[in-house]
């Protein structure tokens, strides 16, 4: 007996190969932007790995984590390496995701039966988003620890009483401490599992359903005489070739990252978190990570109301509760933007627009004429998901083909 | 898809390639992982070699010093110590020191040291690690009216002599180990680096 | 879709301006060359000899510097007045406690200083040229880029003493309106504009009232020897990583090529 006929009588290993890989039949029209689902898989998997191996060499107590990134950077062989493939993973992994997210919403990618898919992908973002915030406060640096106390601070503006325990429960102390960094330590070790969990979730959702493509049509509504969609073509070979490739063009943008410019400038590394955190000596300008300000932005935006920053807390988790609903807010009765006119064309621009200028807002130091910017592009930001069941009904579509095109 | 004019030898040798090359890849990514395991620059400071200063050590007495996170003594052996090693010899299980690992070439001799008078010791007992007591005098009660000087491990009952040699019939299968060592001058060992007398 | 692209590029050109950050201080430039071994080891021999009495270089063990030509034995003799070993940490005997308290504020580790500083090399390198004499300092120095620093002349022998000349700036509404070279005419213009007019006092310009033991070019060695290597030791595998990076980024197109050939083979089966 062969030694795949040995396994498959006791493990589905053929079933699943050829049900997922060799005769999963995916539309055979995919562009430049389906590279960044794989990618992200790529990057989850290589700060899992980096990830790891940093851990056992960190130390996650206040008093010894500054030190330990500094002994990891240069006591251990190849630690600088580890280190700065780590950072330049977590914003790659950003800017992967932030793309695949794009993609979905210009080819309705979260359009009916894809809801749930979507709503999974969303929820991988949060994961992804503690999951970075908590990282972040481990070197224990200036930016680490003061970033950490602001946004906690958020949660002591919940009201009715509920805001001030809360924040202290999550810190583990009145301040962030020793307390907060060994906790937010093992939660940070432990997301990226759950995430892969979450992604592996997220595959079983898209295989049930068949992936999406650029001309948004349906490849399963149209079979041969096998049952096999006339325009869909099996993964493998042919996705997992062309994945490599993707793979190879990305791993050289990032070698040049990593190798050349490891900072990015001060975007990925901050110059303020080459300093031990001191409790004492507030940092001339705190802000987050790039990936995180598009919201930082938002929050900073809206002014305290009744005393209070709530307001500004909703308006920001508001920015990302948004997404999951997307699915019911675009009504238009074509999914992709090659069939979709130009009012939707508009409000997708004006939307990239409005998400890096709260990006490049959330980054520089609060004045009245940029505190007015960051309001305009708030509402821009909420009017493009709020006012999409109604602009997106009026937009004028093109006859959508039944087969899909180049 | 048509598999008219597949040029199936280009095929493979292209996807084979690819693989290869592929591998190797992976093959260089995986060191930075693997040599990250090795000591650091913090494990070899924290392993440098140790100098023990031995100009006030009175014959009879016993120094003790810390090298790679191991107990290590410093013997000044007397004259009588000396000229007692000899006369164990049959109560020993290696008295010539034949197992090679468990001293360098230059302590492979009567004394097992560099100079007789200074014996070089890791005092970690190898039964199973606990560090043995100094037992310089001459029979005492519970040692036996033979006993001439030496270690005993109090966990398991085994002895060694001045020379750090095992005695034969106790749990112990080798004699203590003689780290490498060299003399910087008459007054300073250096523990940790081979050599010889200064 | 290529509309999209052009909105989005467009949108872009924001950030081009970002990358100006901060401070509005001029710095010098320092051109340090880390392949300079000779200059990292000036560095190093200046930084135990002048600095290393209030500040250390905690995350550095002095084996390092065998990385730029010195023995083992070169470090212990040159650069080790106490009885560290080679493979120890660059630590030094004042409590970081107690600097506090003597001079009002504690003297940083140097280890990293080369990138918190916006600058780096070019930020140290002006810095150690720019004390002056101000008495109205407790140590009887400023620093036109450390302004109100708490640290004395480390090196005032060797540079000499410089002198500030200042000028008068008027500001108002945020930007400065005119400039004067005495108080006086400053102090006249201000109550002449009224309301919402400020004098400020600023050093135009150092000027060398007494020459050190060096020259000014011996003494500009000194301040780049010096920002060489605390750039050095800010990172001691810069260059090493960008060699490295070099070959990871030849064998990864190698790769990404042969990689693409073999795509575009096994595609001709698609139509």
């Amino acid at each position: 007996m062969s030694f795949m006929n040995w396994i498959d009588e006791r493990f589905p290993a053929t079933k699943v190969w050829n049900e997922h890989l060799a005769q999963y039949y995916a539309p055979k029209n995919f562009n430049f932007w389906y590279f960044f689902g794989s990618l992200a898989m790529l990057v989850l998997v290589l700060q899992i790995v980096t990830g790891v191996w940093l851990a056992m060499m960190y130390k996650p107590s206040a008093e010894d984590a500054f030190a330990s990134v500094e002994y990891i950077m240069r006591d251990v062989d190849y630690g600088w390496l580890l280190r700065y493939l780590h950072s330049t993973g977590a914003s790659a992994f950003f800017l992967v995701v932030y793309l695949h997210m794009f993609r979905a919403l210009i080819y309705g990618s979260h359009r009916r039966p894809r809801e749930l898919l979507w709503i999974i992908g969303v929820i991988i973002y949060v994961a992804m988003m503690a999951t970075a915030f908590m990282g972040y406060l481990l070197p224990w640096g200036q930016m680490s620890y003061w970033g950490a106390q602001v946004i906690v601070n958020l949660f002591a503006a919940v009201p009715f009483g509920i805001g001030e325990p809360l924040s202290i429960w999550i810190r583990g102390d009145y301040v962030i401490s020793d307390a907060t960094l060994n906790r937010f330590f093992a939660l940070h070790f432990l997301l990226p599992f759950i995430l892969a969990a979450l992604v592996f979730i997220h595959i079983v959702a898209l295989h049930k359903v068949g992936s999406n493509n650029p001309d948004g049509i349906e490849i399963k509504k149209n079979k041969d005489e096998n049952g096999i969609p006339k325009d869909g073509i099996p993964f493998h070979p042919y996705y997992t070739v062309k994945d490599v490739v993707g793979i190879g063009v990305f791993l050289i943008f990032f070698s040049a990252i990593v190798f050349f410019a490891p900072d990015f400038f001060g975007l990925f590394l901050e110059p303020p978190n080459f300093e031990p955190a001191n409790p004492l000596k507030t940092p001339e300008h705190i802000a987050p990570v790039w990936y995180f300000t598009p919201y930082y932005a938002m929050l900073r935006a809206i002014p305290p109301m009744l005393n209070s920053q709530f307001p500004g807390v909703v308006v920001m988790f508001g920015a990302i509760i948004v997404f999951f609903f997307l699915p019911w807010l675009d009504r238009s009765p074509v999914k992709s933007i090659r069939y979709k006119g130009l009012i939707f064309k508009i409000a997708v621009a004006i939307f990239v627009v409005t998400f890096v200028m709260l990006a490049w807002l959330g980054m520089q130091a609060s004045t009245p004429a940029k505190t007015l910017l960051a309001q305009i592009f708030t509402a821009l930001y909420f009017a493009f998901f709020l006012l999409m069941p109604w602009y997106s009904r009026m937009d004028k579509t093109k006859p959508v083909p039944q087969r899909v095109t180049k | 898809m048509s598999s008219e004019g597949v040029d199936l030898k280009k095929r493979r040798f292209l996807t084979a390639s690819t693989a290869v090359v592929g591998a190797v890849g992976v093959g260089f990514a995986a060191v930075p992982f693997i040599a990250s395991w090795l000591p650091s620059e913090r494990a070899k400071a924290l392993g440098a070699p140790e100098a023990a200063d031995i100009s006030k050590l009175e014959p009879g007495a016993l120094l003790r010093l810390k090298w790679r996170g191991k107990v290590t003594w410093v013997v000044r052996r007397t004259e009588q110590n000396i000229a007692d090693l000899k006369t164990l010899d049959s109560k020993l299980a290696d008295p010539n020191s034949d197992v090679e690992t468990q001293q360098p070439d230059y302590a492979k001799n009567a004394a097992r040291s560099i100079k007789p008078e200074f014996a070089v010791l890791v005092g970690i007992c190898t039964h199973l690690g606990c560090s043995p007591t100094y037992r310089p005098e001459v029979a005492p009660a519970d040692l036996g009216s033979e006993w001439k000087g030496g270690f005993f491990c109090a966990c398991h009952g085994s002895r060694f002599d001045l020379a750090g040699r095992v005695y034969s019939g106790v749990p112990a299968p080798t004699n203590l180990v003689v780290p490498p060592h060299q003399y910087l001058s008459d007054d300073v060992i250096l523990i940790g680096v081979d050599g010889g007398a200064a | 879709m290529k509309k999209l692209i052009a909105v989005i590029t467009l949108a872009l050109m924001p950030l081009t301006g970002m990358a100006s950050g901060g401070g509005g201080v001029q710095l010098q430039k320092a051109n340090i060359d880390l392949s300079n071994e000779a200059a990292i080891q000036r560095g190093a021999k200046l930084f135990v000899n002048y600095c290393m009495g209030c500040h250390s270089a905690k995350y550095v063990r002095y084996k390092l510097f065998t990385k730029v030509g010195l023995t083992e034995d070169d470090i212990k003799n040159n650069l080790i007045f106490t009885d560290d070993k080679v493979g120890d940490l660059m630590k030094i005997a004042m409590p970081e406690v107690d600097a506090g308290d003597w001079f009002g504020a504690a003297a940083p580790d140097l280890t990293l200083t080369a990138r918190i500083r916006h600058g780096g090399a070019d930020w140290i390198y002006s810095y150690l040229k720019g004390f002056y004499t101000d008495p109205s300092r407790p140590m009887g120095v400023n620093n036109t880029v450390f302004p109100n620093v708490g640290m004395p002349h480390v090196l005032w022998e060797m540079q000499g003493v410089q002198n500030p000349v200042y000028k008068y700036e008027v500001h108002h509404d945020g930007h400065t309106v005119a400039e004067f070279d005495t108080e006086a005419a400053a102090d006249a213009y201000v109550k002449e504009q009224g309301e919402g007019f400020r004098l400020e006092r600023v050093v135009d310009r150092l000027e060398m009232a007494q020459q050190g033991s060096l020259t000014l070019a011996e003494y500009d060695q000194v301040s780049r020897d010096l920002a060489t290597f605390l750039a050095y030791i800010s990172e001691p595998m810069k260059l090493e990583r960008q060699s490295m990076g070099v070959w990871v980024i030849l064998f990864l197109v190698v790769f990404t090529v042969l990689a693409y050939l073999m795509k575009k083979e096994w595609w001709k089966d698609i139509h």
